[in-house]
This record gives structure tokens, sequence and C-alpha cells, in this order.
């Protein structure tokens, strides 16, 4: 087999049917589906949700992931998160013309082993081949279908003392990412925390149906994300300076470079708004992960009807927080 | 270190000291009949004072007044112009802060350009340029020097660097300043009623403790050179108002686990190598001479401004007034642009861009108080 990429494995004729042979369908399976030009699914009776997402991370390969894993991950965790039980992905490849084949078997390898992980299974795909120069490396665009199951989800009837937890340290993905493009001039222990979390919130809408929400907080960070429940659902929320869980490392990067971790992405993290009855069980649960491991409560909904979050400083001041705005992260997911 | 950094903003040490910060104000106030007022020269410690919620838990007690510490909200309009003018060249690379790109040119921004199809480049670690001069030998590399005495090191770091591996297709566009010039002119032009500096923390680490003597000497008034750490801020705005209610004056190093008295004598060492100083143009202020620090001639090849001319025009007038922000005669919301037509989204002046400026920390952290 050739070593690199080239735009004959994109034109539908023999190279495009020994690349979807020897790479996709040797990592996937499903041989059978690729015979045909869509694949037929079963599906039980109900509702089942879908999303899809485009994955243009550079580097392709960083400290705890690569494009293949992130592809996988993000898009189960946003049907996680979305109360569903992921079950099928597609995905879209663009490639670069020159882009190494093994690199390319490496990343198809990643995504086999986080589907398999996490339960679920590539049913469709499609390869496209660009002139060197006309994209970077490689894109991946994946899209996930899920079921809801019955009696299961978040209810969204949010309540003022409802709970605010995050699953574990932000704002790792960001400084891993950055760190990995060399461009800092530091060397990082930092990994990201790219993970799948569907088993674990999968056990948590398992056991509580007091769960209100849960969100991935990726690009725009924890703050980002909070921002936007506020908003849609005209809640006030506040957030403890002091509860927020961030790594030594990731904090010392943020300091000397002036990032703000509240705003940096994570890739294996949920934030989780519910009943504040529940909270302890639910971290109880969470804590039953390596996933969730750090899991914390920290925060509550404290209003409605004004749509603001705040973040409450150790001396007790509070301010609003905002969306990112206008700064120029370089691509990390 | 970082055990170090953490008990510097544990509540249980900082929420006394905000109360004692507040008895030792109280006692100014009955004294003099007046708030104490101090001046940070140094945008970090701006952007510190309201993300770590010390200056709105001391708005009614101390008045804290940010100076001339931000490095691009300082440069004047025209700099700002040419450095955009600059990347209009064919063949060019321009490297910078990230800080740079959304500053509002007359005409445009760099972000514009970079839109537009010029290449241009945010570095994280300024030195990556002479990498990438070296990988496009073909192009001109064109660092846009601005900074403070903090900066101004890593920039000489940049030329050894291009010397060293024999690379001449890199050069500096310097708009580089120097605390001292614009300290004495504030002092000089006596426009804002002052009791003390609070003097920044890392600048002090390259100049050393001794630097500051002419505050004392010449001028009569403290510093206190201070970290960034919520603990480090308030222990620092004490001494000054005990200095003040003493009415003595005095430099207090406040950080003395990295600035020395004499400073970084290696860096000092660096800088006379390389630089000499310069006249520079200061926003709302004008030209202060010896204000910043220019390349030898006998670097002259490193130099852009030897090497690329630029042509712009007479800036932009707008009814923007970083020019008294940063002299500290105005606070952010005093402008009638603040939060209205001026946003982080939308600026019209320098100091709403950058992540050391004053209107853009009052818009983040300051601009509604609960």
């Amino acid at each position: 087999m050739e070593k690199f990429i080239n735009l004959a494995h994109g034109d539908g004729g023999e190279l495009s049917h020994r690349l979807i042979k020897d790479v996709f369908v040797e990592a996937f399976g499903g041989g059978n589906e690729a015979l045909f030009d869509a694949a037929t699914l079963n599906i039980p009776g109900g509702e089942i949700a879908v999303t899809t997402d485009s994955f243009v991370i550079k580097p392709i390969f960083f400290p705890g992931g690569s494009i293949g894993k992130l592809a996988v991950a993000g898009t189960v965790n946003d049907l996680a998160v979305s109360g569903a039980k992921p079950v099928y992905l597609t995905c879209g490849f663009v490639i670069e013309e020159g882009f190494s084949i093994s690199d390319l078997k490496r990343i198809v390898t990643d995504m086999a082993n986080e589907a398999k992980k996490t339960g679920v299974t590539i049913v469709a795909g499609d390869t496209k081949v660009v002139e060197r120069g006309s994209a970077d490396g490689v894109y991946i665009n994946t899209t996930g279908i899920g079921i809801y199951e019955e009696n299961i989800g978040c209810s969204l009837d949010f309540e003022v003392g409802d709970a605010i937890i995050v699953s574990g340290s932000i704002g790792d993905h960001g400084v891993a990412v950055l760190a990995a493009r060399g461009e800092l001039g530091i060397d990082s222990p930092v990994y990201s925390d790219c993970a799948s979390l569907n088993r674990m919130l999968g056990e948590v809408l398992h056991n509580t149906n007091k769960v209100r929400i849960m969100r991935d907080p990726t690009r725009g960070g924890l703050a980002t994300t909070l921002v936007e429940i506020a908003e849609d659902f005209q809640l006030t929320m506040k957030i403890n300076e002091t509860d927020l869980p961030i790594k030594e490392e990731v904090e010392g990067v943020c300091d000397l470079l002036g990032f703000d971790p509240l705003y940096l992405a994570n890739e294996g993290k949920a934030i989780i708004i519910l009943d504040n009855k529940e909270k302890e069980k639910v971290i109880d649960i969470l804590k039953e992960f390596p996933e969730g491991k750090d899991a914390v409560i920290i925060g509550e909904i404290i209003g409605r009807g004004k749509g603001q979050l705040l973040l409450e400083t150790p001396l007790g001041s509070k301010r609003m927080l905002n969306r990112l705005s206008g700064t120029m992260f370089p691509r990390i997911c | 270190m970082q055990e170090i950094l953490k008990q510097s903003n544990n509540p249980e040490i900082c929420k006394p000291l905000v109360e004692a910060v507040i008895e030792k104000a109280k006692e100014f106030e009955e004294k003099f009949g007046r708030k104490p007022a101090f001046m940070e020269v140094c945008g970090s410690h701006t952007m510190s004072l309201a993300r770590t919620g010390v200056k709105p838990c001391l708005v009614d007690h101390v008045n804290l007044i940010s100076g001339p510490g931000c490095p691009v909200c300082v440069t004047d309009q025209k700099s700002i112009d040419a450095m955009i003018a600059l990347a209009e060249g064919e063949n060019r690379i321009i490297c910078t802060f990230g800080d740079m790109m959304r500053v509002p040119g007359s005409t445009k921004t760099l972000l514009d350009s970079k839109i537009a199809g010029k290449d241009i480049r945010v570095l994280y670690a300024p030195v990556e340029a002479v990498r990438v001069a070296e990988e496009n030998p073909d192009k001109e590399v064109i660092f846009l020097g601005i900074g403070f005495e903090t900066t101004i090191p890593i920039l000489t770091l940049m030329i050894g660097e291009a010397e060293k591996r024999g690379i001449k297709n890199f050069s500096i566009w310097m708009t580089t300043k120097l605390v001292e010039p614009v300290l004495r002119y504030l002092l000089d032009a006596g426009e804002v009623n002052l009791d003390g500096f609070l003097l920044p923390g890392h600048v002090s680490i390259v100049l050393g403790e001794d630097s500051y003597k002419y505050l004392v000497d010449e001028y009569h008034i403290s510093g206190v050179i201070t970290g960034f750490q919520t603990a480090e801020l308030l222990s620092g705005i004490y001494k000054l108002i005990d200095l003040a209610l003493k009415k003595e004056a005095a430099i207090v190093n406040n950080h003395p686990s990295v600035v020395s008295k004499t400073g970084n004598l290696v860096i000092h060492g660096w800088l006379d190598k390389y630089l000499t100083e310069c006249d520079e143009a200061w926003r709302g202020i004008g030209i202060i001479p010896n204000s910043g620090l220019d390349l030898k001639p006998e670097y002259d090849q490193y130099n852009a401004k030897k090497r690329f001319t630029v042509e712009i025009g007479e800036p932009r007038k707008t009814k923007c007034r970083c020019g008294e922000v940063i002299r500290g005669l105005i606070k952010p919301n005093e402008c009638s642009l603040f939060g209205k037509a001026c946003h982080p989204m939308n600026p019209i002046g320098p100091c709403m861009v950058s992540a050391e400026g004053s209107c853009a920390a009052h818009y983040q952290y300051m601009r509604e108080s609960f």
C-alpha cells in the first residue's frame, strides 16, 4: 500500500476502494454496510437524538488524545449530556494530499478503540481528498445518533437552590493542546482530559430523575457554557472561585501566559445542574469513574428572571462573568 | 512555589487583610479629610486588582488609580498606524503579541489585515519569531516590539538568537517604553494627587529596588514593590497607607523573594549591549525624551524602522479618552464611549482591547456591582 494519500485516494476508483477496505473497514468493521450507499439501522421506538461536530484540531496528536479519539468522544459527549444513550456514529474525512497513511491508520485505530469503549458503532463514512495546501492534514466530521430511554433524562425544571457540579478539573485540554503546538515556549506536563462520558453520565441519570440539565464545557470553557445556560433559561447562577477545580500545572501556565482557566476548553468534563438534595449522591456516583474522580460542587442557582453568571472571589466580592469574547485561540478541537 | 501562591489567595488570610486595609484607610481619612490615593503603574496590577476583587472591596475607602502601565495602551496612535501599515508590505510575516491584533488603527486593525490575507502571526513565546524567520528565508519576518522593561529583555534575546543563527531576514519594530521617564512626567505635570505608587513586581525584577530612589529623593513620594496575588496586593496597599499616614516617603520592597536591590544584572548587560535610549511618543502625552530604548546603530540590520518605510496619514480623531485614562485623570467609565460605542467586541481605543487595559479591566470586572 502507498505511504501517503494522493488525489486518487479520493477519486472513487481503485485507490479509494482500497483505502476504505484496508483502513476504515479494517478498523471499524461493518464490511457489509460498506457495500451500500446508506446504512440501515435498527432503532427502538420513541425519540432519537442527533448531533454533528467537525474536528480540525492542530496538532492532530496531543498528550492525552488525538483527533480520532476526540472525534468520537466529542460527539458521544454531546449525545450523553443531552440525556441520550449514544448508539451510532458516522464519520466524514477530509484529507490533505500527502498525508501519511500510517498516521491515518493511527487516527482510525484511536476512533475504533474509543467507539468500542463507549459502545457505539461506526456505521457510515465518507472520504474526500483535497490538493496539498487546501486543508491542513486531516479534518473529521462525526454525526452521532442516540436513543432516549423511557423516564431517563434531564427535566429542565430549574429551582433556586439547585446545585452546579463540574465533573473534574477545568482547562486541561486547552493548556495541553496549546502546549503541544510548541508555541508557548514551555514544556507542559498537562494531559488533555479528552474522554467519553456516556457511561458515567448514564449512571447518573439512571440513579436520579432530579438532573435539570447537563452540558459539556468545550470551546469557550466553563464560564461561556454556564453563561449560555443562565441566559437561555433566565437563571442567576453563582459559582465560587475557591471551589473551582484547577490543576496546579494549568494554573501555572495560565498565570504565565495570561489565560483564564474559566475560558479554556475541556473535552472530558460535564456540568451537571441538579436538585440540591441529590448533589452528594451524584458526586459519589461520579467519583466511581476515573473521569469523575475530581467532581465537585462549584455553585448554585441563586435567582430567576435575570440571565446572569456571577463569580464570588475569595474576598467575597462578586463579579459578572461573560462569554469568551474575541480571544483568538488557535484551533483546539 | 505553587503552595505560596495558593496561600496568597487564601480567603482566611485575605479577608482579615481587607479589614486591616479598610481600618488603616479610615484612619487616613479621619486625619486628612480625604481618601488615600495610589497609582498602580502596571497593567498586570490593574487586571489583578480588579479580577481578585481587591479594588471592588476597597472602592469606598481607597482611591486606586490606574496609570500608564499597559504597553499597548500607551503606544501613540501614529505608532499603532505605522505597525498596521507595516503589515501591508509584500513578502512579509508580521509576528506580534496577541494584544495588538484588535487594537484599532485609524483605518483598520491587524486582524482586518490578517483576514484580508496578510501573514500575521500571534506568538506566545516571542523567540519563536526567530524560528519563523529561519523557516521562511524568502520572507521578511518583523516582530512588533512593544513593551516595558519586562518585555525588552526578551527582544534583546531575540536579536542575540538571530545573530547566533546568522539570520538576516529578521527584524524588530521597536516601540518600547520605560517606567521612570513616564513616572517623572506624571509627577512633574502634577495633574493627579497621589500618596504613593504601587510598583510592579515583574518590572522590578529587572530594575531592582534601588532604581526607584528618585521617587523619594526628588519627589518625596513612596513606592511599594508588590506582587500580583491577592494578599500581596493588599499588603502593598496597607504599607502605602501606613507610610502616607506617617507622611514618610520610602521605597518598600514587598516582593523580596524575587526583587533584589540592584535588579537583574545579567539583563542589564543585555540591554547595555544592544540598546540605547531614544525619545518615544506616548498616547495622550506626546514625546517624552529618552523614554524608550532603540537598537544601537551597529544592530541596524535588525532594526525594522531602519529597513522598512511606511506611509501613514494623520490619525483619525475619535472621542476616545484613553489618553486621559492612562494619565489617571479619568476613570474608564467617565469616558462617554465606555460600554456604549466602545466595548471589547468593538473597541474604539487600545485600553478596551488589551488584556492589561484599564477600560477592559473595568468593563470585564467592575462594570456592575453586586
